[in-house]
């Protein structure tokens, strides 16, 4: 335990809209470690994103403790918080919403800097800002350009440096890469895994990928409609995935190979609404195997061997 | 190559298309070829800027003019000579012959109609046949893609992403086209989602017998859905075959660049072997091989020309200069 | 300050504000009629600072002489004389202080008090946004020239009020553009990406929220100058703007429409020179619109 960097505690995020009340985070709990990667996965609408942003305070969480090298965030004022983002930064999905068009290559990267005052001094901050630009591989040149001069892979690269501008410990990557060509895509990725040697930087990577996460994660949390509904370690997910949700993800994935075919599980309907979500397991409208049970009682996620933990009724005999 | 004609659906050949604009030539397709069956399905597999895209519009006259210029080649479809119709002609090709899905199923339809009256809209324009009878047919084909009749008089922003495409593909598949092309036509979708529609894609096909063009980055739709795959870099088919000739016997540098770069579910852990650089520049694009620049393999001789189409057996070709040495072989092999 | 530096690349941080005003204006000199509006609004404004140099106030300006009163354009009098004699180019050029200075200031009012309002609400949202949104609506329900008539009547004709009730009536429509285009940039992820870094909300607005919605707002304002120097032509044609003898355009125009007939020039000639201010100012708008978007370089 003494190596927590973070631990999420009954995290809820609750939105009013005209229709009801939508449940977007609705109690999710994690820890994990320092150094090591969580991924947290799932399809668009369960939550993931907003799971991220309420973990950065980004979005006010409306319950729960995010608990961040001891002390829990969700308590700090205005200008804790302001110190504390030198410690956790965000990486976005879409490197072109993300970078200001009308700021230069430099003076993202340099903005952190400036704006925490961590380095005033105008050449010391130039310096740096090469410094960070030759760590995720941006050519010197392009000091002075503006992003939508730059092709998706270096902008992302731009916005990996200006993470890196304060030395975080913690980095939560928002869909680092779904926005990227193939090959690109691989080229950041690998980046992003030597940044992580080399700086000792812990990962929560939040994707729909599933094959993205397999090959980075040490975990995987799988979120259903605002909830946790499977997590284990990445090799225990992907061979003896528990929950049927789980099981319909991992085999819905396209796989580029003639030979290795898996079993489709498909699933039936498309996810449901997250506003005022009726009681039971959300899952249970598409679940193959749902029970009376299912419909009625919400499953609680329980450890079924070691760091696995599953929320499913169907588990428990 | 040479085979018989007749039981060709789409004929491309040595396809070029420039868009130009006032930074320069976009050269965006570079003589690109296509052979296809009836019946059959071809993956074009390629990156943002490869072309892909330009040259199915091509083949329903659609790029747009200007910039875009069809510099030369011949698109044949279906025995018809595409590139010399009259305005008229591609009208009732289009939508009727041939149809084209696109990727984004939120644009692609129209919000202040229902779905129904826009399926029925699409029958009305090609068949003879009443209105009465048009809605009928609407009303069956949303059966066919899964969605029940009753919707008929919901509008689009009450469906979601998944269903939404379900009905673009209603109304591509409404006149029974010879020919669907589909570009990243999963690409906005969740992947349970995805799973759905592509599965509702293949039972279709078989059903109508369509032959279909698939436009993907995605390698394992290609693995699904494909019978055959056409590699695309820069403007140029630089790997053709059956899936069994690129998947298994790959031999384009660019191609196993590809495999090299996905992660792949059954080895965890491995470090990915990306391909290094970036996409040329389409307004100056290299001298010789297009992906020479980018290439391990890479020799003087690949720098100086372009290399030439080489068949290796009756289905599969590649076009890299380094096959012309006996016994040259690229490092990835399937186990 | 080299002149020829086009590889900025080299450029460090420490010079790089220079640098991007050297490169706005790289890119404005290639427009040719933003750089047409820009020589004529510096002109203007040369010859209203100089107006004391070049015609005298007392002598030439406001003293009635009827000996030649009506007087077509002649090498004495380029642009003729009025109805009471005076030269009327001397009083154009006397005319352009009253009517640029309660055009820049007018707007820069209401640009600056608009702007920030327009901002809060849009950024704030909520009940910050109903309130000013509201209190704005109320504003534009009343036609913006009867409004500046009443508030002109209210305080009193002075050229500082004619300037103050300007400003007002154009109030929401600062605060509109302003609001909408924040509201566009304000969801998008670089502004959670300067939150991300520990911004808070007044260097957010600063240095992320105003630079991108600089495009309508600067041409508002080139248009807005404009329609000011109308409205003060307006209220002074209605006898509630500068009082005579004080010239100025609007009250020019206003005064020679009783000798349209016989002596055309005398409503002519200020209407040119309004006509001419209001075109300069939006080709310079425009250009300076273009030129402020990094992403039209080239």
């Amino acid at each position: 335990m003494s190596d927590t960097i973070l631990e999420v505690k009954h995290l809820k995020k609750y939105f009013n809209t005209p229709k009801g009340t939508l449940h977007a985070v609705d109690d999710v709990s994690f820890t994990l470690e320092r150094g090591k990667t969580l991924g947290i996965v799932g399809e668009s609408g369960c939550g993931k994103s907003t799971t991220g942003r309420a973990i950065l305070r980004l979005i006010e969480p409306t319950a729960g403790e995010v608990i961040f090298n001891g002390e829990d965030i969700t308590k700090k004022n205005k200008e804790q918080m302001r110190l504390l983002r030198r410690e956790m930064q965000l990486i976005f999905q879409d490197p072109y919403a993300s970078l200001d068009p009308r700021k230069t290559v430099s003076e993202i990267i340099g903005e952190p800097l400036k704006l925490q005052k961590l380095i005033p001094d105008a050449k010391k901050r130039a310096e740096r800002v090469h410094e960070l630009m030759e760590v995720v591989g941006l050519a010197d040149r392009l000091i002075n350009t503006y992003p939508h001069e730059l092709d998706g892979g270096r902008r992302q690269r731009i916005g990996i440096a200006r993470a890196l501008a304060m030395e975080p410990k913690l980095i939560i990557c928002d869909e680092p890469v779904s926005a990227l060509d193939v090959s690109i895509q691989a080229q950041i990725l690998n980046l992003m895994q030597d940044l992580q040697e080399q700086m000792g930087l812990t990962y929560i990577f939040i994707t729909h990928d599933l094959s993205v996460v397999n090959h980075f994660a040490n975990d995987i949390a799988v979120m259903y409609l605002g909830q946790l509904i499977e997590k284990a370690p990445s090799v225990t997910l992907f061979d003896n995935p528990v929950h049927p949700y789980t099981k319909a993800l991992l085999s819905a994935i396209p796989v580029p190979s003639l030979r290795k075919k898996r079993q489709r599980v498909m699933l039936k309907g498309e996810i449901s609404s997250p506003i005022n979500p009726k009681p039971g397991c959300r899952f249970a409208v598409r679940c193959p195997y749902a029970t009376d049970r299912c419909r009625t009682e919400e499953p609680k996620l329980v450890e079924i061997e070691k760091d696995h933990f599953v929320a499913c009724h169907l588990t428990e005999k | 190559m040479a085979e018989n004609k007749k039981d060709l659906i789409l004929d491309i050949k040595d396809l070029v298309i420039h868009y130009e604009t006032d930074d320069g030539t976009v050269e965006a397709v570079n003589g690109l070829d296509i052979q296809l069956e009836y019946g059959k399905t071809l993956g074009l597999v390629g990156e943002t800027g490869s072309g892909k895209t330009t040259t199915a519009l091509s083949i329903l006259r659609l790029v747009p003019d200007p910039p875009g210029v069809i510099k030369n080649g011949s698109i044949t479809l279906d025995g018809k000579d595409i590139l010399n119709l009259p305005q008229k002609d591609l009208e009732s090709i289009r939508g009727n012959l041939v149809s084209m899905i696109f990727q984004d199923p939120m644009t692609s339809l129209n919000p202040v109609l229902t779905v129904g009256e826009q399926i029925a809209e699409v029958i009305g324009l090609h068949e003879n046949i009443s209105e009465k009878e048009a809605a009928d047919k609407a009303g069956q084909m949303l059966e066919v893609v899964g969605i029940p009749k009753e919707r008929y008089g919901e509008y689009p922003h009450q469906f979601s992403g998944g269903m939404k495409q379900r009905v673009v593909i209603a109304m591509a598949l409404a006149c029974n086209p010879k020919l669907l092309i589909a570009d990243e036509p999963t690409t906005a979708l969740d992947v349970t989602i995805q799973a759905q529609v592509l599965e509702t894609m293949k039972e279709l096909r078989e059903k109508f017998g369509s032959a279909m063009i698939m436009i993907t980055h995605d390698l394992g739709i290609i693995a699904e859905v494909c019978d055959e795959v056409s590699v695309v870099y820069a403007g140029q088919i630089v790997e053709h075959g059956t899936l069994e000739d690129v998947f298994e016997r790959t031999l384009h540098p660019y191609t196993e660049g590809l495999f090299g770069s996905l992660p792949n579910i059954e080895e965890r852990r491995h470090r990915l072997q990306p391909i290094p650089g970036l996409m040329p520049d389409p307004t100056d694009l290299p001298k010789g091989c297009c992906f020479a620049p980018r290439c391990k393999y890479c020799t003087e001789a690949c720098t100086k020309a372009r290399p030439e189409m080489k068949w290796v057996s009756d289905t599969h070709y590649v076009r890299c200069s380094r096959y012309d040495e006996p016994g040259f072989k690229i490092e990835r092999s399937v186990q | 300050m080299a002149t020829t530096n086009n590889s900025a690349a080299q450029a460090g941080t420490a010079t790089k504000k220079r640098g991007q005003f050297k490169e706005t204006w790289r890119r404005l000199k290639k427009n040719r009629m933003a750089m047409i509006g820009l020589t004529v609004v510096v002109f203007l404004v040369l010859i209203s600072i100089f107006a004391d140099v070049l015609f005298d106030y007392d002598t030439v300006v406001i003293k009635q002489n009827t000996q030649i009163r009506l007087q077509g354009p002649s090498a004495e009098h380029w642009l003729g004389t009025d109805e009471f004699g005076r030269d009327i180019l001397a009083r154009l050029v006397h005319g352009s202080r009253v009517s640029l200075s309660v055009g820049v200031v007018a707007v820069s009012i209401s640009l600056v008090l608009g702007g920030s309002l327009g901002a809060a609400a849009g950024f704030y949202g909520g009940t910050i946004d109903n309130v000013i949104m509201r209190f704005m609506d109320i504003l534009l329900a009343v036609p913006s020239l009867l409004l500046s008539i009443t508030i002109v009547s209210a305080l009193g004709p002075s050229i500082i009020n004619l300037m103050l009730a300007i400003a007002i009536s154009s109030l929401p429509g600062y605060a509109r553009i302003v609001r909408a285009s924040v509201l566009t940039v304000k969801d998008q992820e670089f502004v959670e990406a300067a939150k991300c870094i520990g911004a808070n909300n007044f260097e957010i607005i600063l240095s992320h929220i105003i630079p991108n919605c600089m495009a309508p707002i600067i041409v508002q304002v080139s248009l807005k100058v404009a329609s000011a120097i109308l409205s003060t032509s307006g209220l002074s044609f209605l006898g509630l703007g500068v009082k005579a003898p004080t010239p100025e355009w609007g009250a020019m125009l206003s005064g020679g429409r009783a000798y349209l007939r016989n002596a055309p020039h005398l409503t002519i000639f200020p209407g040119i020179a309004i006509i001419i201010t209001i075109l300069s100012l939006n080709l310079l708008g425009d250009g300076l619109r273009d030129a402020l978007d990094p992403k039209l370089k080239k």
